[in-house]
């Protein structure tokens, strides 16, 4: 074990590696792309509002909700549970901050815009509030609560709305998704911020580890002190919350909230992210980079599907089949099958090594 | 019996993990009719030589002959198509199936619509019957017994292949005597049937009063094989920990001196009590002071201490902790309050599994702190080095999985995270159960030192003689309630607290 490791066993260790295949298989989609179309990833410089423009920034910019509710499903994941409810977050977030925009008497105000980010950002907190509740205190199944929550808010956001697609103008809310700082998509860069603080909150306290650990073995763990209930609270309402900010992501784009479009079936993009990302849906273990990996490669399938065309029927099928590609490649059983075979073929007599 | 051929032969076994020689040259021979006991310390390769035989792990080098052929079995099912069944530790059932459906799990009786499950549950009857379980409704759903009786089915599971080779590996460590005497009965008419047994156990005289013949491990090697009657409980404990007797034997003599000195209350707990676990009890500990629970499993010890500790919310009583009116309703609040449970039961309510080593020692420190104040990696450094050195956790790695320890590794490696939240009140429940003699020692000596420190300590154990070794004072519970306590000395044996349990009333037959 000491020295230089040779070259092979780097790879090696780099093929294990969860995020790996990941990114494999977003250069194959791009790749994929490029020989479609060869100018695909060609980005030029936009002079009249300092934007760079191409193929690479959109799959940024789409990546952006995506990042949010994986980050938060990671956690929640992570803990033995699972939240449904970041779709139907979204379209309520939504809802709220286009309704408020509409009917406020200023529209163009920064303050307003912020209001309306406050807003939202506040009826996600309390929906995820709800799912806390309902898990940590009442002790219903994860899933059971949050597919209530799923059910129950997108018709909130009917309710908000009454039925209709609200639409509102207000340039600072607009900026958010459609504005450009250093030539990247705001929304790029402000999803960027906030994955990066909650990995930091994360991993530099003590929180990660005392998610791990409940989800683990939540029995032990109470014996061992710790408040299962108050991180329960923390991890829920912190997907409520990145559940809203990408639900104002996705409705500041087109300033309109689509009460049966937006967010629709995200809760499952999200979960494909963390699962991709190396967490076992069983809890325990988690992996942000992860799960930030299997966002950019979500966003990217999205837009490939786009891209090239594949009908929208087919759109859902072809997602499966790179998504069930890639979990085969993540399988123990898989691997192991792989290292046979290459055991198979160098088994030539090699000595034990002793410890 | 020692001239036929044996129906089991290993020769030479080798296995390495990574970083570790489990086993070293090992050899192993197990004949037709007889009780073959594997004994070593915890870590010594027991259940590592038992997973080689029945193929859960590969074998490096070596030769395994069953019944004079060469083979290399592949797994429990397949040792189980060559007859040798598997019992292992922990039961291993389906606790909300039923009793029947446990036992003819895999081997259901077929018909011509499936599974005929009157003549099923007459297969499972017969089983149980074969194990002196006549009074089991296997109809009934396995979580409705006590954890020995499952430990029981479990036993009648694996006889039900009419196996050739059974292998129990610590199969008596949650039975009482009672239940004890049921198994070896069992034992011994499948011996003379010509069942060829495999046993491990850390209770030395079951050990002597069971078996045959003897495999002695040490750090993974082969020691030696030995006739039981011709070998003395003093060489074989030297054989297993490789050292001198004299300082085994040395232990709990200075616990003595100090009996009996006056020291200031730390708790007082008046009618602490939870319906249907413990009626309303008065506990009172002072600093420094070894308060022994001895009752037999199920009188209610555990349940008491858990009432202390909050893992259980009691329903009656209060506490007085340090003079002042205490609220011990959840863990978290009795750990704030400087007071350290560990449980008896290690695999669910002690450690996590897929947490390493260095995680499960500052858990419980890191959880009184609270999330948003973490550890730094030197204090975390601190308390790791400072625990895996003091408590002589093998091996020493902090990264490694704690899964991977042994039994009486793990079980330090958990007092090394009770210690480390510096606990005025330290409860420990059944801490040396299913642990070697070696470990034993080690943690017994601990809880002598800390006393010497002034920490007061519940010990909770099945093991009589190491409740009267340690204590200064006994609570004897029995049937959910305290019937005595008694003040530590000369006097007081085992015996007399057997004597004070099977007096108390007459519904009670046999004692540990």
């Amino acid at each position: 074990m000491t020295g230089t490791k040779p070259v092979q066993a780097r790879l090696l260790e780099l093929v294990r590696n969860q995020y790996f295949w990941g990114i494999v298989a977003i250069a194959l989609l791009l790749a994929i792309n490029v020989a479609a179309d060869p100018t695909y990833l060609s980005i030029r410089y936009n002079d009249a509002n300092g934007a760079l423009v191409g193929n690479l920034i959109d799959i940024l910019r789409a990546t952006a909700p995506i990042l949010m509710i994986a980050v938060g499903m990671c956690l929640v994941i992570a803990t033995g549970g699972i939240d449904l409810s970041v779709g139907s977050v979204m379209v309520v977030a939504g809802a709220v901050s286009m309704e408020y925009l509409q009917n406020v008497g200023a529209p163009d105000s920064v303050g307003a815009a912020l209001t309306a980010v406050a807003f939202a950002v506040g009826i996600s907190a309390l929906l995820g509030l709800v799912n806390a509740v309902l898990v940590a205190i009442v002790g219903l199944q994860p899933f059971i609560s949050t597919l209530v929550i799923m059910l129950a808010g997108r018709g909130l956001a009917k309710v908000i709305t009454e039925g209709q697609n609200t639409t509102a103008s207000n340039d600072g809310f607009r900026w958010i998704a459609n504005g450009y700082v250093l030539g990247l998509p705001v929304v790029f860069i402000i999803a960027v911020v906030i994955v990066l603080l909650v990995a930091w909150i994360v991993r530099r306290t003590a929180l990660g580890l005392m998610i791990e650990s409940i989800g683990m073995d939540a029995k032990a763990s109470r014996l061992a002190g710790i408040n299962r209930r108050g991180l329960l609270f923390t991890v829920y309402i912190g997907s409520g919350i990145l559940a809203g900010v990408a639900g104002i992501f996705a409705t500041a784009s087109v300033m309109t909230v689509d009460v049966s479009r937006t967010g629709y079936q995200l809760e499952l993009d999200a979960i494909l992210a963390v699962v991709i990302g190396g967490t076992s849906l069983a809890g325990g273990r988690f992996a942000i980079g992860g799960a930030v990996i299997g966002a950019f490669l979500i966003a990217t399938l999205d837009k490939t599907v786009v891209f090239l065309g594949v009908s929208s029927s087919a759109t859902p099928a072809f997602k499966a089949i790179v998504i069930v590609v890639l979990c085969l490649l993540q399988s123990e059983r898989v691997r192991n099958l792989f290292r046979q075979r290459r055991a198979a073929k160098a088994s030539a007599p090699k000595e034990v090594v002793s410890a | 019996m020692a001239t036929s051929l044996p129906i089991v032969e290993m020769k030479d076994i080798s296995i390495s993990f990574p970083g570790v020689k489990a086993l070293d040259g090992v050899d192993f021979r197990l004949y037709q009719g007889e009780v073959h006991t594997l004994m070593g310390e915890n870590g010594a390769g027991k259940s590592t030589l038992i997973k080689a035989l029945t193929g859960v792990y590969k074998i490096d080098s070596g030769q395994i002959l069953i019944s004079g052929e060469e083979r290399r079995l592949t797994g429990t099912a397949d040792a189980q198509a060559a007859g040798i069944a598997t019992v292992y530790q922990e039961v291993n059932l389906c606790a909300n199936l039923t009793i029947g459906e446990n036992v003819m799990l895999g081997h259901e009786v077929r018909g011509p619509f499936g599974i005929n499950w009157r003549a099923t549950y007459r297969a499972a009857t017969e089983a149980l019957k074969g194990l002196g379980l006549d009074h089991l409704d296997p109809r009934q759903p396995l979580s409705s017994l006590s954890l020995a009786v499952q430990q029981l089915v479990a036993i009648s599971r694996a006889m039900v292949t009419k196996s050739k080779v059974l292998i129990l590996d610590e199969p008596t460590s949650s039975l009482d005597a009672n239940e004890v005497e049921n198994l070896f009965t069992v034992m011994r008419r499948l011996r003379d049937q010509g069942v060829a047994i495999l046993f491990v156990s850390h209770f030395l005289d079951q050990v002597y009063a069971i078996s045959d013949r003897l495999t002695v491990l040490r750090n993974g090697k082969y020691e030696g094989e030995y006739l039981t009657r011709e070998l003395d409980r003093t060489a074989l404990i030297s054989k297993m920990i490789g050292k001198d007797f004299a300082t085994l034997k040395s232990l709990g003599r200075e616990r003595q001196e100090h009996h009996g000195e006056p020291r200031e209350p730390l708790l007082t707990a008046t009618d602490l009590g939870r319906k249907g676990s413990i009626e309303p009890t008065d506990v009172e500990l002072r600093r420094g002071e070894v308060l022994g629970f001895a009752g037999l499993l199920g009188s209610g010890r555990t349940e008491l201490a858990r009432l202390l500790y909050g893992a259980d919310k009691p329903d009656s009583g209060t506490v007085v902790l340090r003079g002042k009116k205490t609220d011990l309703s959840t863990p978290a609040a009795a750990l704030a309050n400087r007071i350290a449970f560990s449980s008896e039961n290690r695999r669910d309510e002690g450690i996590i599994r897929d947490l390493s080593v260095r995680e499960n020692l500052i858990l419980a420190v890191q959880a009184k702190r609270g999330w948003f104040r973490p550890l730094g990696k030197k204090e975390q450094d601190e308390i790791v080095g400072k625990y895996l050195k003091e408590l002589n956790v093998r091996p020493a790695d902090p990264e490694r999985a704690i899964r991977n320890l042994s039994g009486g590794n793990q079980q330090k490696v958990l007092l090394g995270r009770w210690l480390a939240t510096k606990p005025d009140l330290l409860i420990l429940d059944e801490p040396t159960r299913g642990i070697d003699v070696g470990a034993k020692a080690e943690i017994q000596a601990t809880v002598a030192a800390l006393a010497e420190e002034g920490v007061s300590i519940v010990f909770i154990s099945s093991e009589l003689e190491e409740v009267v070794r340690l204590s200064d004072r006994i609570l004897v519970l029995k049937d959910h309630r305290k019937i005595a306590e008694l003040d530590n000395g000369p006097e007081i044996t085992a015996e007399t607290i057997v004597a004070v349990i099977a007096e108390e009333g007459v519904t009670e037959e046999g004692a540990a």
